[in-house]
Protein backbone atom coordinates (compact mmCIF):
# COMPACT_ATOMS: atom_id res chain seq x y z
CA UNK A 1 0.00 0.00 0.00
CA UNK A 2 1.13 3.43 -0.69
CA UNK A 3 1.78 6.19 1.57
CA UNK A 4 -0.03 8.16 -0.42
CA UNK A 5 -3.16 8.19 1.85
CA UNK A 6 -4.79 11.11 4.17
CA UNK A 7 -6.62 9.97 7.14
CA UNK A 8 -9.91 10.07 8.96
CA UNK A 9 -9.16 13.76 9.61
CA UNK A 10 -10.43 14.18 6.00
CA UNK A 11 -13.88 13.06 6.55
CA UNK A 12 -15.08 15.08 8.63
CA UNK A 13 -16.36 18.13 6.42
CA UNK A 14 -18.05 15.34 4.09
CA UNK A 15 -19.69 13.36 7.06
CA UNK A 16 -20.29 16.77 8.42
CA UNK A 17 -22.64 17.24 5.19
CA UNK A 18 -24.74 13.88 7.31
CA UNK A 19 -24.45 13.57 10.48
CA UNK A 20 -25.29 16.12 13.78
CA UNK A 21 -22.25 14.43 15.43
CA UNK A 22 -18.73 14.85 14.46
CA UNK A 23 -18.47 10.84 13.28
CA UNK A 24 -14.50 11.17 13.22
CA UNK A 25 -14.39 11.20 16.58
CA UNK A 26 -16.17 8.15 17.33
CA UNK A 27 -14.47 4.60 17.65
CA UNK A 28 -14.59 2.55 14.76
CA UNK A 29 -14.16 -1.32 15.08
CA UNK A 30 -13.23 -3.09 11.82
CA UNK A 31 -14.69 -5.63 10.63
CA UNK A 32 -11.71 -7.14 9.15
CA UNK A 33 -9.43 -7.61 11.89
CA UNK A 34 -11.39 -6.18 15.38
CA UNK A 35 -9.03 -3.36 15.92
CA UNK A 36 -10.93 -0.14 17.35
CA UNK A 37 -9.81 3.25 16.71
CA UNK A 38 -10.89 6.47 16.09
CA UNK A 39 -12.67 7.28 12.90
CA UNK A 40 -9.86 9.85 12.50
CA UNK A 41 -7.33 7.45 12.21
CA UNK A 42 -8.05 5.85 9.35
CA UNK A 43 -6.24 5.97 5.91
CA UNK A 44 -8.22 7.89 3.40
CA UNK A 45 -7.93 7.49 -0.22
CA UNK A 46 -9.80 9.70 -2.74
CA UNK A 47 -11.31 12.13 -3.00
CA UNK A 48 -12.18 10.71 -6.62
CA UNK A 49 -14.01 8.97 -7.49
CA UNK A 50 -14.79 8.67 -3.62
CA UNK A 51 -13.64 8.53 -0.22
CA UNK A 52 -12.13 5.20 0.72
CA UNK A 53 -11.10 4.65 4.34
CA UNK A 54 -9.07 1.75 5.62
CA UNK A 55 -8.12 0.17 8.81
CA UNK A 56 -4.82 0.99 9.48
CA UNK A 57 -4.14 -2.56 11.15
CA UNK A 58 -5.00 -4.84 8.49
CA UNK A 59 -5.83 -2.10 5.42
CA UNK A 60 -8.99 -3.55 4.75
CA UNK A 61 -11.96 -0.81 3.49
CA UNK A 62 -13.81 -0.17 6.74
CA UNK A 63 -16.03 3.01 4.95
CA UNK A 64 -16.61 4.55 1.48
CA UNK A 65 -18.27 7.84 0.74
CA UNK A 66 -19.56 9.26 -2.57
CA UNK A 67 -21.07 12.08 -3.36
CA UNK A 68 -22.53 12.72 -6.65
CA UNK A 69 -25.08 15.88 -7.04
CA UNK A 70 -27.93 14.69 -5.30
CA UNK A 71 -26.92 12.13 -3.19
CA UNK A 72 -24.57 10.87 -0.78
CA UNK A 73 -23.86 7.21 -1.16
CA UNK A 74 -22.14 5.61 2.77
CA UNK A 75 -20.80 2.15 2.51
CA UNK A 76 -20.21 0.99 6.15
CA UNK A 77 -19.69 -2.70 5.59
CA UNK A 78 -16.18 -2.98 7.13
CA UNK A 79 -17.57 -1.49 10.99
CA UNK A 80 -18.80 -3.80 13.03
CA UNK A 81 -19.59 -0.49 14.88
CA UNK A 82 -19.05 3.14 15.62
CA UNK A 83 -19.03 4.23 18.93
CA UNK A 84 -20.27 7.53 18.65
CA UNK A 85 -19.28 9.77 21.90
CA UNK A 86 -22.34 11.86 23.49
CA UNK A 87 -22.92 14.25 25.99
CA UNK A 88 -24.05 12.48 29.07
CA UNK A 89 -27.31 12.98 29.70
CA UNK A 90 -29.22 13.01 33.22
CA UNK A 91 -32.33 11.15 34.30
CA UNK B 1 -30.00 25.70 5.46
CA UNK B 2 -27.83 22.95 5.04
CA UNK B 3 -26.32 21.60 8.23
CA UNK B 4 -22.94 22.12 7.48
CA UNK B 5 -23.49 25.14 5.27
CA UNK B 6 -20.95 26.83 2.37
CA UNK B 7 -20.24 30.86 4.08
CA UNK B 8 -18.80 33.90 1.72
CA UNK B 9 -15.41 34.58 3.93
CA UNK B 10 -14.07 38.43 2.67
CA UNK B 11 -10.57 37.82 3.05
CA UNK B 12 -9.25 41.33 5.38
CA UNK B 13 -6.15 40.71 6.28
CA UNK B 14 -2.70 39.28 4.56
CA UNK B 15 0.29 38.57 6.48
CA UNK B 16 3.64 36.82 5.30
CA UNK B 17 5.10 33.92 6.96
CA UNK B 18 7.89 32.99 4.27
CA UNK B 19 9.00 33.19 0.95
CA UNK B 20 6.03 30.82 -0.07
CA UNK B 21 3.55 31.15 2.74
CA UNK B 22 0.56 33.25 3.70
CA UNK B 23 -1.76 33.56 6.66
CA UNK B 24 -5.18 35.09 5.45
CA UNK B 25 -7.45 36.32 8.22
CA UNK B 26 -10.90 36.14 6.36
CA UNK B 27 -14.07 37.79 8.02
CA UNK B 28 -17.19 35.53 8.09
CA UNK B 29 -20.10 36.45 8.85
CA UNK B 30 -22.50 33.61 11.05
CA UNK B 31 -19.31 32.09 11.78
CA UNK B 32 -20.33 29.58 14.73
CA UNK B 33 -16.95 29.51 16.32
CA UNK B 34 -14.07 26.62 16.61
CA UNK B 35 -11.83 24.82 18.24
CA UNK B 36 -7.73 24.95 18.33
CA UNK B 37 -6.66 21.92 15.92
CA UNK B 38 -10.05 21.80 13.98
CA UNK B 39 -9.76 22.75 9.87
CA UNK B 40 -11.84 24.48 7.46
CA UNK B 41 -13.11 23.61 3.87
CA UNK B 42 -12.20 26.73 1.21
CA UNK B 43 -14.03 26.56 -2.22
CA UNK B 44 -13.37 27.93 -4.93
CA UNK B 45 -16.21 28.67 -8.05
CA UNK B 46 -14.93 29.71 -11.06
CA UNK B 47 -17.18 32.20 -13.96
CA UNK B 48 -18.09 28.90 -16.06
CA UNK B 49 -19.11 26.69 -12.92
CA UNK B 50 -16.58 24.25 -12.07
CA UNK B 51 -15.60 24.10 -8.33
CA UNK B 52 -13.01 22.85 -6.49
CA UNK B 53 -12.49 22.47 -2.60
CA UNK B 54 -9.54 22.50 -0.03
CA UNK B 55 -8.88 21.51 3.55
CA UNK B 56 -7.19 24.42 5.46
CA UNK B 57 -6.44 24.44 9.10
CA UNK B 58 -7.42 27.20 11.51
CA UNK B 59 -4.54 28.90 12.49
CA UNK B 60 -5.49 30.69 15.76
CA UNK B 61 -8.36 30.15 18.46
CA UNK B 62 -11.79 31.51 18.04
CA UNK B 63 -12.26 35.24 17.16
CA UNK B 64 -15.57 36.11 16.47
CA UNK B 65 -16.26 35.98 12.89
CA UNK B 66 -12.56 36.43 11.99
CA UNK B 67 -11.13 33.10 11.02
CA UNK B 68 -7.19 32.85 9.83
CA UNK B 69 -6.07 30.46 7.76
CA UNK B 70 -1.93 29.70 7.14
CA UNK B 71 -1.32 28.59 3.39
CA UNK B 72 1.65 26.57 2.03
CA UNK B 73 1.77 27.37 -1.90
CA UNK B 74 1.94 24.41 -3.95
CA UNK B 75 3.79 25.72 -7.18
CA UNK B 76 1.19 22.71 -9.03
CA UNK B 77 -1.84 23.21 -6.91
CA UNK B 78 -4.77 24.45 -8.31
CA UNK B 79 -6.27 26.05 -5.10
CA UNK B 80 -3.15 27.91 -2.96
CA UNK B 81 -1.73 29.31 -6.00
CA UNK B 82 -5.33 31.44 -6.36
CA UNK B 83 -5.40 32.13 -2.90
CA UNK B 84 -2.00 33.28 -2.41
CA UNK B 85 -1.36 34.76 -5.93
CA UNK B 86 -4.34 36.16 -7.14
CA UNK B 87 -7.21 36.96 -3.99
CA UNK B 88 -6.53 39.93 -2.44
CA UNK B 89 -7.93 42.11 0.68
CA UNK B 90 -12.13 42.42 0.18
CA UNK B 91 -12.17 39.30 -1.97
CA UNK B 92 -14.35 36.61 -1.26
CA UNK B 93 -14.41 33.15 -1.18
CA UNK B 94 -16.28 30.20 0.43
CA UNK B 95 -15.45 28.13 3.77
CA UNK B 96 -17.44 25.67 5.53
CA UNK B 97 -16.74 24.49 8.83
CA UNK B 98 -15.23 23.92 11.52
CA UNK B 99 -14.64 20.36 11.10
CA UNK B 100 -13.03 17.48 12.77
CA UNK B 101 -13.81 16.86 16.53
CA UNK B 102 -10.60 14.43 17.29
CA UNK B 103 -7.65 16.65 16.72
CA UNK B 104 -8.59 19.16 19.27
CA UNK B 105 -7.02 20.82 21.88
CA UNK B 106 -9.61 22.37 24.46
CA UNK B 107 -8.04 25.14 26.87
CA UNK B 108 -9.73 23.35 29.99
CA UNK B 109 -7.15 20.55 29.63
CA UNK B 110 -4.21 20.56 31.76
CA UNK B 111 -2.57 17.42 31.15
CA UNK B 112 1.09 18.29 29.56
CA UNK B 113 0.83 18.47 25.66
CA UNK B 114 3.52 17.40 23.01
CA UNK B 115 3.01 19.08 19.51
CA UNK B 116 5.10 17.23 16.73
CA UNK B 117 4.88 19.72 13.55
CA UNK B 118 6.10 18.49 10.41
CA UNK B 119 6.27 21.93 7.91
CA UNK B 120 3.26 23.07 7.73
CA UNK B 121 2.16 20.81 10.13
CA UNK B 122 2.90 23.61 12.64
CA UNK B 123 -0.60 25.54 11.88
CA UNK B 124 -3.28 23.42 13.68
CA UNK B 125 -0.37 23.36 16.76
CA UNK B 126 -0.05 27.15 16.76
CA UNK B 127 -3.87 27.43 17.14
CA UNK B 128 -3.59 25.69 19.78
CA UNK B 129 -0.58 27.56 20.97
CA UNK B 130 -2.20 30.67 20.79
CA UNK B 131 -5.70 29.38 22.19
CA UNK B 132 -3.49 28.28 25.56
CA UNK B 133 -1.90 31.79 25.47
CA UNK B 134 -5.65 32.95 25.31
CA UNK B 135 -6.97 31.15 28.24
CA UNK B 136 -4.13 31.88 30.29
CA UNK B 137 -3.72 28.16 30.52
CA UNK B 138 -0.53 26.60 32.17
CA UNK B 139 -0.58 23.48 31.26
CA UNK B 140 3.35 22.56 30.23
CA UNK B 141 4.22 22.41 26.05
CA UNK B 142 6.76 21.35 24.27
CA UNK B 143 6.63 22.10 20.52
CA UNK B 144 9.33 20.47 18.24
CA UNK B 145 8.92 21.74 14.86
CA UNK B 146 10.61 20.19 12.21
CA UNK B 147 11.28 22.11 8.76
CA UNK B 148 13.55 21.83 5.58
CA UNK B 149 15.47 24.81 5.98
CA UNK B 150 15.74 27.92 9.06
CA UNK B 151 13.99 30.09 6.85
CA UNK B 152 11.05 28.09 5.94
CA UNK B 153 9.58 28.71 9.84
CA UNK B 154 6.45 29.79 10.21
CA UNK B 155 5.27 32.42 13.15
CA UNK B 156 8.96 32.85 13.84
CA UNK B 157 8.65 36.24 15.58
CA UNK B 158 6.17 35.20 17.79
CA UNK B 159 7.41 31.69 18.54
CA UNK B 160 11.11 33.83 19.06
CA UNK B 161 9.33 34.68 22.81
CA UNK B 162 7.63 31.60 24.08
CA UNK B 163 4.89 32.02 26.53
CA UNK B 164 5.76 30.81 30.05
CA UNK B 165 5.51 26.65 30.26
CA UNK B 166 6.24 26.61 26.22
CA UNK B 167 9.24 24.70 25.24
CA UNK B 168 10.51 24.68 21.44
CA UNK B 169 12.86 22.83 19.88
CA UNK B 170 13.53 23.33 16.04
CA UNK B 171 15.00 20.11 13.64
CA UNK B 172 15.93 21.31 10.44
CA UNK B 173 16.61 18.02 7.67
CA UNK B 174 18.04 20.21 4.84
CA UNK B 175 20.52 22.65 6.28
CA UNK B 176 20.49 24.34 9.71
CA UNK B 177 21.40 27.59 11.03
CA UNK B 178 24.98 28.08 11.71
CA UNK B 179 27.04 26.44 14.62
CA UNK B 180 23.78 23.77 15.00
CA UNK B 181 24.60 21.07 17.06
CA UNK B 182 22.28 18.70 15.52
CA UNK B 183 23.08 17.67 11.97
CA UNK B 184 20.51 18.23 9.71
CA UNK B 185 18.27 15.04 8.84
CA UNK B 186 14.61 13.99 9.64
CA UNK B 187 13.35 13.56 13.17
CA UNK B 188 14.52 10.45 15.02
CA UNK B 189 13.58 8.87 18.51
CA UNK B 190 16.51 10.89 20.12
CA UNK B 191 14.43 13.74 19.16
CA UNK B 192 11.81 13.03 21.07
CA UNK B 193 13.40 11.69 24.28
CA UNK B 194 13.24 13.28 27.58
CA UNK B 195 9.56 13.90 27.63
CA UNK B 196 7.68 12.08 30.27
CA UNK B 197 5.46 9.61 28.54
CA UNK B 198 2.30 10.85 31.06
CA UNK B 199 1.36 13.29 28.23
CA UNK B 200 -1.01 13.80 25.28
CA UNK B 201 0.63 14.34 22.02
CA UNK B 202 -0.57 15.75 18.48
CA UNK B 203 1.26 14.76 15.26
CA UNK B 204 0.92 16.94 12.53
CA UNK B 205 2.38 17.27 8.71
CA UNK B 206 2.91 15.37 5.81
CA UNK B 207 2.39 11.48 6.12
CA UNK B 208 5.42 10.00 5.98
CA UNK B 209 6.79 12.38 8.72
CA UNK B 210 3.80 11.92 10.56
CA UNK B 211 3.84 7.75 10.34
CA UNK B 212 7.63 8.10 11.49
CA UNK B 213 7.32 10.63 14.23
CA UNK B 214 4.17 8.17 15.82
CA UNK B 215 6.38 5.18 15.21
CA UNK B 216 9.18 6.86 17.17
CA UNK B 217 6.82 7.76 20.41
CA UNK B 218 5.38 4.45 20.62
CA UNK B 219 8.76 3.23 20.67
CA UNK B 220 9.78 5.35 23.72
CA UNK B 221 6.39 4.19 25.34
CA UNK B 222 3.49 6.67 24.40
CA UNK B 223 0.18 4.90 24.67
CA UNK B 224 -1.22 5.29 21.12
CA UNK B 225 -4.74 5.87 22.28
CA UNK B 226 -2.51 9.17 23.30
CA UNK B 227 -1.31 10.06 20.44
CA UNK B 228 -3.70 12.06 17.50
CA UNK B 229 -2.83 12.53 14.42
CA UNK B 230 -3.14 14.45 11.76
CA UNK B 231 -1.56 14.14 7.72
CA UNK B 232 -1.25 16.71 5.06
CA UNK B 233 -1.45 14.45 1.54
CA UNK B 234 1.64 14.98 -1.09
CA UNK B 235 -0.67 16.11 -3.68
CA UNK B 236 -3.84 18.78 -3.48
CA UNK B 237 -2.88 22.40 -2.76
Amino acid sequence: MSIDYLDGNALAGPLGELFAVDVTAAIGTCAGCGAAGPVAALQVYGPEPGLVARCPSCEEVVLRLVRTPDAAWLDLRGAVSLRIPMPETRS
Amino acid sequence: MPRLPWRVAKLVEIRQETATARTLVFQIPGWPGHLAGQHVDVRLTAPDGYSTERSYSVAAPEQGDRVELTVELVPDGEVSPYLLEILEVGDEVEIRGPVGGWFVWRPDHTTPVLLVAGGSGVVPLMAMIRARRAAGSSAPFRLIYSVREPDQRFYLDELANPDPGLDIAYLFTRKTPDGWARPPGRITQADLTGASTDIDSYVCGPTGFVEAAADHLIALGHAPDRIRTERFGPTGG
